[in-house]
């Protein structure tokens, strides 16, 4: 327990010491600490729910165009839009949820692959280009620091992100020891056994999904700030796959492997985008693969296994 | 109604190849029970080799006929290689290791063959045959190329004693084992054979979309879309749910929803199937021994 104070403690630490950063690694850093929400939301779908998503770059695109169509179409403050953004996707999520998860995990990976596949064609679409502006997408402005705070719009939107990250992680961490996480994780090692005991599978599995859009959708909107930009094309299934990724990577089930997670999936496919145009997919497809024989349980739980192994081996 | 009839037939060109690709993955899912995601980039791998063979001078039927045999190959090469190491790992994991096939298989086409978009020759005249003017003489073709691939396939299957072996391995592995018959490499001559099947469906969908590395993406969803709605364990609904997808698509796309929209009825087919009728119109209701 103490361990883990001092690991949280380390990374606000280290997060803040951002702030002094040049305006691109502060960008960067913003990317990480929304990745690492997006990661969190899939994380607890995939990692403890046991349902694969491989459309969740739908949902952070949603998240995203929630945002700049309030902010910039209507009068909305931002710091309402991100949560009205959440809110959206979490129901979303969930009526989404409600057909699929009653069946096996294989119909939700079609069903959300089909969706993330569709959406940036949906945003193009004619009927919703007054919305979203078809292809064009929509620009947004720099946000500004409220009360002369001494904060650029760059370091401003960084704090902001790391505020909603703090709270979401804790929120999530605080779920997942409860009563609601213990019942989302015995769905997935036993679906029979936890509906026996009186859990309601369908109705825990379609919250779950709603849950993970939420998370996803926050990160989304929070995303369009930082970018200030929305665009269908940055929305297309080669996010979802990155998500995917970035959960494996960083360790399914565990609320720290999304930050792992998001470090690798902001940071790599730039290191290998300097070899050539194919090789960030193809880094991706085979870390995807050989995490799965090698580290199944993620950078996450890797560490874990290295710090505790003293006390447990022989 | 010329116009309307077009249309159909055009759709059932399409349908010919959701069809083809909707019945290796079913191939697939009937002796893994996972579905295949890396199929489409497979067949696309196998499109790019049989470009590159077209382009070096080779003549099409003889191209057509070596790809087949290499995607053969390629099918039993990864089944060996990457999934039979991951079969034993929960169903989460092998669903990653297919995604990570699939984006693997697409990078290195990418990397390989270049971006450009290219265009794949037809093997049939550029003339309407038999004087139809409803189908295009290279639609025609694709039709009667999947349906003597499809009559090979069942006659295989029901007729041949290997094809029986192979369905026993799908229908029960243990008890295959136990009366001999080898199941690692009837699992490979799956996977080899719906490669080569998946080859045939990409030589056929190349002329109509182009050449590109992401030539599968569309082509794939609707051939998802063909196979949950013909049921997942079912070859025959497979056939017939990748015509009425071609159809449906086509009818869709002019009549109803525009063509930019045409994928989203892909979407609306898999989230109708799953609400209504979620093994499929011949698929068998899943049952699990509690």
């Amino acid at each position: 327990m103490r361990t883990r104070a001092v690991g949280v403690a380390a990374v606000v630490a280290v997060s803040a010491l951002g702030l002094f950063g040049s305006s691109y690694h502060l960008f960067q850093l913003t990317l990480v600490v929304i990745y690492a929400i997006a990661l969190l939301g899939l994380n607890l779908l995939t990692g403890y729910g046991g349902q694969i998503s491989l459309g969740h770059g739908a949902f952070y695109g949603i998240g995203a165009y929630t945002l700049a169509v309030l902010v910039h179409r209507t009068s909305v403050p931002y710091w309402l839009a991100i949560p009205a953004a959440g809110a959206l996707c979490g129901v979303v999520g969930f009526l989404f949820g409600l057909p699929a998860v009653r069946l096996g995990g294989l119909h939700l990976a079609l069903a959300t692959f089909a969706l993330g596949v569709v959406f940036p064609q949906v945003l193009k679409s004619r009927g919703l280009e007054a919305l979203t502006g078809g292809v064009q997408g929509i620009a947004l402005e720099k946000i500004e620091a409220p009360l002369h705070l001494p904060l650029s719009p760059d370091q401003w939107i960084y704090c902001v992100c790391l505020a909603t990250a703090v709270a979401l992680f804790a929120v999530a961490h605080n779920l997942m020891r409860g009563h609601t996480g213990r019942a989302i994780v015995a769905i997935r090692d036993n679906a029979v056994a936890a509906s026996s005991m009186g859990v309601d599978t369908a109705m825990y599995k379609s919250l779950t999904f709603g849950l993970s859009a939420f998370y996803t959708g926050v990160a989304g909107a929070l995303g369009a700030l930082a970018v200030q930009f929305v665009g269908p094309d940055s929305f297309a299934v080669f996010v979802s796959i990155s998500f995917l990724v970035g959960v494996v990577v960083g360790g399914l089930a565990s609320i720290s492997g999304a930050i792992y997670g998001a470090l690798f999936i902001q940071f790599v496919p730039d290191l290998a985008d300097s070899v050539s145009k194919a090789a960030p997919s193809a880094v991706y497809g085979v870390v995807l693969v050989l995490s799965i024989y090698l580290m199944p349980r993620g950078v996450a739980g890797s560490l874990r296994s290295i710090v505790t192994q003293p006390k447990e081996g022989p | 109604m010329e116009a309307f009839l077009h249309q159909v037939f055009g759709g059932l060109a399409n349908g010919a190849v959701y069809a083809s690709l909707a019945l290796a993955l079913v191939m697939i899912y009937r002796v893994t029970h996972f579905v295949n995601f890396a199929q489409g980039e497979l067949a696309l791998v196998s499109t790019y080799v049989a470009s590159s063979l077209i382009n070096a001078g080779v003549p099409y039927w003889v191209a057509f006929v070596a790809t087949v045999a290499l995607s053969f190959g390629m099918g039993v090469l990864v089944e060996r290689v990457v999934i039979r190491p991951a079969m034993r790992a929960p169903p989460l994991s092998i669903v990653i290791v297919f995604i990570g096939l699939m984006v693997v298989l697409n990078s290195m086409a990418g990397w390989i063959f270049g971006y450009d978009t290219r265009s794949f020759p037809s093997p049939f005249p550029s003339e309407p045959l038999f004087g139809n003017h409803y189908l295009a003489s290279h639609e025609l073709g694709v039709i009667g190329v999947t349906l003597v691939m499809l009559a090979l396939l069942y006659v295989f299957f029901r007729f041949t004693s290997l094809g029986l072996a192979l369905r026993a391995v799908a229908d029960n592995p243990e008890s295959s084992r136990l009366v001999g018959i080898r199941v690692e490499r009837m699992l490979a001559l799956g996977w080899g054979l719906s490669a080569a099947v998946g080859a045939v469906a990409g030589m056929m969908i190349a002329p109509i979309v182009f050449l590109d590395p992401s030539m599968m993406g569309a082509v794939m969803l609707y051939a998802f879309a063909a196979a949950l709605f013909g049921g997942i364990d079912s070859p025959g609904g497979a056939v017939l749910g990748g015509f009425t997808v071609g159809v449906l698509e086509n009818l869709m796309g002019t009549y109803v929803v525009g063509t930019e929209l045409k994928l989203t009825t892909a979407l609306a087919l898999i989230v109708g199937v799953l609400v209504f009728r979620p093994a499929g119109l011949f698929g068998q209701p899943a049952a699990a021994r509690v």
